[in-house]
């Protein structure tokens, strides 16, 4: 593997062990401006592991964390690499539960985070209608000024989608988006997924291998904390190693 | 409905302190009027209790920082107004001597330790009453969150603080007076600190000092900023991906937190006429986050409300029956957090909440903590 110009995140050889046990195995993985990538793979793959290790939630053993240019992830925390524009969405959805939609969407907008600015901030016009837009695009207008603890299971994953797209990202980390869905949801979140896709990078990680296949994107397998496979859905699933993985012993 | 309590809350306890104020200075003793000194001092020391209480709800109620040794703070501010008194009562103490404290004397000290130097100045004063506790806040909460300490862990070592300190105040080497603290004060500002008139005076100030801060910590807590500190308390982890820093957060309101205590302490100092190393002792922080769980915790207006009422009802069973109180103390934190989750204010919300014109799906659910 090698960097391009184009290259976004750049994973190489990182290795992360807990007491011995290794979540991440020497695993590299790149990840190219504009691409959206699935990674998949069964439990104890290392996928959240990978996902810590890049928001700076768990300092990698060895190997290079690199986005963009050259800013080395490795060095920094969670919020300033949230700052670099690298966004997260959790397995579960997690909103800020007692604040409205609205709120939430206002808390995740880019912009200053210091609290010397937030204790004095007022909402701007310009902060409205990237609101507005985020609204639409979840399609949660009519609900901005419900509190977001009321919402159901399915809004709370958009609206926690929201929040990434108000954080502006370059690239958009999201973990099992339709987990507990129904199909229609999922269907809707594919769509979803492949609007942001079109300004952002996008590295989804799933179980669900019918939404990988409705996404259509390259997948990477990964196995005991390294990469076993990679490509097309066909080709990983065709491949013996992954076959072995997910149907063997 | 929050706006609202609080406007009648400014009204009250406003209205409330003129009221009483006029009432002892203007109504001729013996007639129905008249509000008797001591009446006035009593309901002083509620104010500046709910001063801590409101505090505490700032932390509590909207960082998720159980403290379980605010009364540190208050207890600090009202060393250093202490501090101030002793050094006014000059010549008229015990021994005569126009430097040193009673106590220091007795103790057969020479000289002024260099830490009471400055205390003869009450500008001076009052800027310790607000740097003592907001430096040992900014310190300690530092410390703490930006170790990312919290949930009991924290609650526990805000414990042990107020218990050092305790101890350390207890030392006559301090040169705090020890075990009987600071006490026997003349006057204040130049006034006869045992004036009727300058007893109303602390009311009306304590009221005055009450209301800022009610309106300081609305600001804050309706802010940008008091958002994210709702989600900070909820949900620390989200904040982080966001790229928000929690611990700053939750220092900013911990320090403001701190000096309104402080402030509290040093209100109530001249009005109960005494400090001494008990202010420290853990149960009276504990009986502090009592006050604003019965009130109703997060409510700003709930924290005043609780702490007079609890204080209101220590007063009347400590002198009607004395054996009781503990007992009924327990009982209300028991009932409280059975019954009523938030507190006497969630009552009235409740029933606003009941209204058929409102749904009452979606409600907010507060974290149980």
């Amino acid at each position: 593997m090698t960097r391009t110009g184009d290259t976004l995140l750049y994973l190489d050889n990182v290795s992360v062990s807990f007491d011995g046990f290794r979540a991440l195995n020497a695993l590299s993985l790149l990840v190219e401006k504009g691409e959206m990538r699935a990674v998949i793979g069964p439990n104890g793959a290392g996928k959240t592991t990978m996902m810590d290790v890049i928001t700076g939630k768990t300092r990698p053993d060895e190997g290079q964390v690199v986005f963009g240019e050259k800013t080395d992830l490795t060095k920094l925390d969670e919020p300033a690499i949230a700052a670099l524009g690298i966004g997260r969405k959790f397995q579960k959805p997690t909103v800020f539960e007692p604040l409205s939609v609205w709120d939430n969407l206002l808390l995740a907008l880019a912009g200053d985070r210091c609290p010397r600015f937030t204790l004095w901030a007022r909402e701007s016009t310009d902060e409205q209608d990237r609101i507005e837009q985020v609204l639409e695009t979840i399609r949660l207008a009519e609900l901005r000024h419900r509190i977001a603890g009321g919402l159901s299971h399915g809004q709370k994953q958009w609206l926690e989608i929201g929040m990434l797209l108000a954080q502006d990202p370059q690239l958009l980390l999201v973990d099992e988006p339709v987990a507990g869905m129904t199909d229609a949801e999922t269907e809707q979140t594919a769509d979803l997924l492949r609007d942001i896709n079109r300004t952002r990078s996008v590295v989804v990680v799933e179980h669900d291998m019918a939404f990988v296949r409705a996404l259509g994107v390259r997948v990477t397998v990964l196995h005991e904390g390294s990469v076993l496979s990679e490509g097309t859905i066909d080709h990983v699933s065709n491949d013996p190693k992954v076959i072995e993985v997910y149907l063997g012993r | 409905m929050n706006r609202t309590a609080t406007l009648i809350c400014l009204v009250l306890v406003l209205g409330g302190a003129l009221l009483l104020a006029a009432g002892n200075q203007l109504a001729a003793p013996g007639s129905t009027f008249h509000v008797p000194t001591y009446v006035i001092s009593l309901v002083g020391k509620y104010l500046c209790y709910a001063m801590l209480a409101l505090a505490l709800d700032l932390v509590w109620g909207y960082a998720g920082i159980l403290s379980l040794g605010h009364a540190a703070f208050f207890a600090l501010g009202g060393y250093a107004m202490g501090m101030y008194l002793m050094r006014q009562i000059g010549t008229r103490g015990m021994y005569g001597n126009a430097i040193l404290p009673d106590f220091m004397v007795f103790l057969n000290w020479k000289e002024l330790p260099w830490y009471w130097h400055g205390f003869d100045n009450p500008g001076f004063a009052i800027l310790m009453v607000l740097l003592v506790p907001g430096l040992l806040a900014l310190v300690f909460g530092w410390l703490a969150f930006r170790s990312r300490v919290s949930g009991v862990y924290l609650s526990i070592i805000t414990q042990a603080l107020t218990f050092a300190l305790l101890l350390a105040f207890f030392r006559n080497d301090m040169g705090f007076g020890g075990n009987n603290g600071l006490t026997d004060f003349k006057d204040i500002f130049g006034y006869r600190l045992q004036a009727d008139s300058t007893r109303a005076a602390l009311l009306i100030a304590s009221a005055v000092f009450l209301c800022l801060m009610l309106l300081v910590a609305r600001f804050i807590v309706t802010s940008r900023f008091g958002k994210v500190l709702i989600a900070v308390r909820d949900t620390e982890a989200r904040t982080r991906f966001l790229g928000y820093r929690p611990e700053r957060y939750k220092l900013f309101v911990f320090v403001v937190s701190a000096i309104m205590a402080g402030i509290g302490g040093a209100l109530y100092v001249p009005q109960v006429g005494i400090i001494n190393p008990s202010e420290f002792s853990p149960a009276n922080s504990i009986e502090a986050v009592i006050w604003v769980a019965v009130g109703g915790r997060g409510t700003l207006v709930g924290a005043i409300l609780g702490a007079i009422l609890v204080n209101g009802g220590k007063t009347y069973f400590t002198g009607a029956l004395p054996e009781i109180w503990l007992f009924a103390l327990g009982a209300l934190f028991i009932l409280v957090t059975l019954f009523l989750p938030h507190g006497v204010l969630g009552l009235f919300r409740r029933r606003e909440k009941a209204l058929p014109t409102k749904p009452t799906q979606g409600t907010a659910t507060e974290p149980a903590e």
